[in-house]
């Protein structure tokens, strides 16, 4: 398969997956109850890419030794649960986790 | 101003701060792409197309493991079933738009606009919302297309140091900053991240995604169900 022809079945999957729940999906089809599921989409689905992604290195083997991603994500976690603030909780991870692997 | 622009305007404001991890990230998908061996024009091509900073790493990661096409376009759908259900939660509110603006709005479905316009949609009943989520998916575009065209120029200059590997987690975890605080968010958080955690591995075609997230949904609906019984 020739590369341009690979990136456009790329393409195509994901405006698919992005598409279809809103084209076949009704307003009459929600409820109270579901709506109540649904609002925990977030908090379901962005741990499964926040969690390895720190954990794990690039080959899946557990890295828990001199990673500096998990002392930062504390550390932006932390800020987030005391501020509420989305821009606080980025600066303090990055600003941390930068520090931890340029200067110390 | 006209109400429509101004919900745009709402919408690119909410989700600016998170395209600060976006820099970095789009930075190194255009080095790394260049240096697997695609050229400047489809390393372009992939971030106009396929838009999604997950398939396209893990198209390039795929790719550069000499995974046979079947296989990337596969693990590409797994990666992004997600987005299934991010359409789901946000089809409310889009049910009564023009099937040309539900193709235009489904393009800018990202995870960053997706985060910030459920929360929008939540709060606002006004039938121009849907330019919220507009405005914020056009913001990450413009800063996906532009930093993906500095990494393919700017190439070796930019150290891969500087933090691909964070920069996804860190969007993410900042996107849940108000789930922190709640009980069942937190339980759900913890299960999706142990059972993607250690599906990571086990799991074909990278489809630990949509696994936790579905298991951790499920335990989301009987913990509701067990907390209102109890009550």
């Amino acid at each position: 398969m020739s590369n341009w022809l690979l990136i456009i079945c790329c393409g195509l999957i994901t405006f698919l997956t992005r598409f279809s729940m809103i084209a076949l999906l009704k307003k009459e089809m929600f409820n109270d109850r579901i709506r109540e599921i649904l609002s925990f989409v977030p908090s379901a689905i962005f741990p499964a890419i926040i969690f390895p992604a720190i954990f794990l290195d690039n080959s899946g083997d557990f890295q828990l030794e001199n990673n500096p991603k998990i002392i930062a994500s504390i550390i932006a976690m932390l800020i987030g649960i005391i501020s509420q603030n989305i821009i606080a909780t980025i600066i303090s991870g990055l600003a941390s986790y930068w520090f931890l692997i340029f200067v110390v | 101003m006209n109400n429509k622009f101004r919900v745009f305007l709402k919408g690119i404001f909410d989700v600016s701060p998170l395209m600060i991890p976006v820099v970095p990230f789009g930075l190194i998908f255009g080095v790394l792409s260049i240096d697997i061996g695609f050229s400047p024009i489809e390393t372009m091509g992939m971030s106009l197309i396929v838009f999604g900073g997950a398939s396209q790493i893990v198209l390039l990661q795929l790719f550069s493991g000499g995974a046979s096409s079947l296989v990337i376009i596969s693990s590409v759908g797994a990666v992004n079933s997600r987005h299934l259900l991010y359409g789901a939660v946000v089809s409310e509110h889009l049910s009564d738009l023009k099937l040309i603006w539900k193709i235009i709005i489904s393009y800018f479905l990202v995870d960053q606009a997706f985060a910030r316009s459920n929360e929008y949609f939540k709060k606002n009943k006004d039938k121009n919302k849907y330019f919220h989520l507009f405005g914020g998916g056009i913001t990450c575009w413009v800063i996906w297309q532009t930093t993906t065209f500095l990494g393919i120029v700017l190439g070796a200059f930019i150290p891969e140091k500087l933090g691909l590997s964070f920069a996804v987690p860190l969007t993410f975890l900042a996107l849940l900053v108000n789930d922190f605080r709640k009980l069942i968010n937190v339980i759900v958080i913890i299960i999706s991240g142990l059972v993607a955690t250690f599906g990571f591995n086990y799991v074909p075609y990278k489809a630990y995604v949509i696994v936790a997230g579905v298991t951790a949904l499920v335990t989301a609906a009987i913990l509701t169900k067990l907390f209102k019984t109890n009550e």
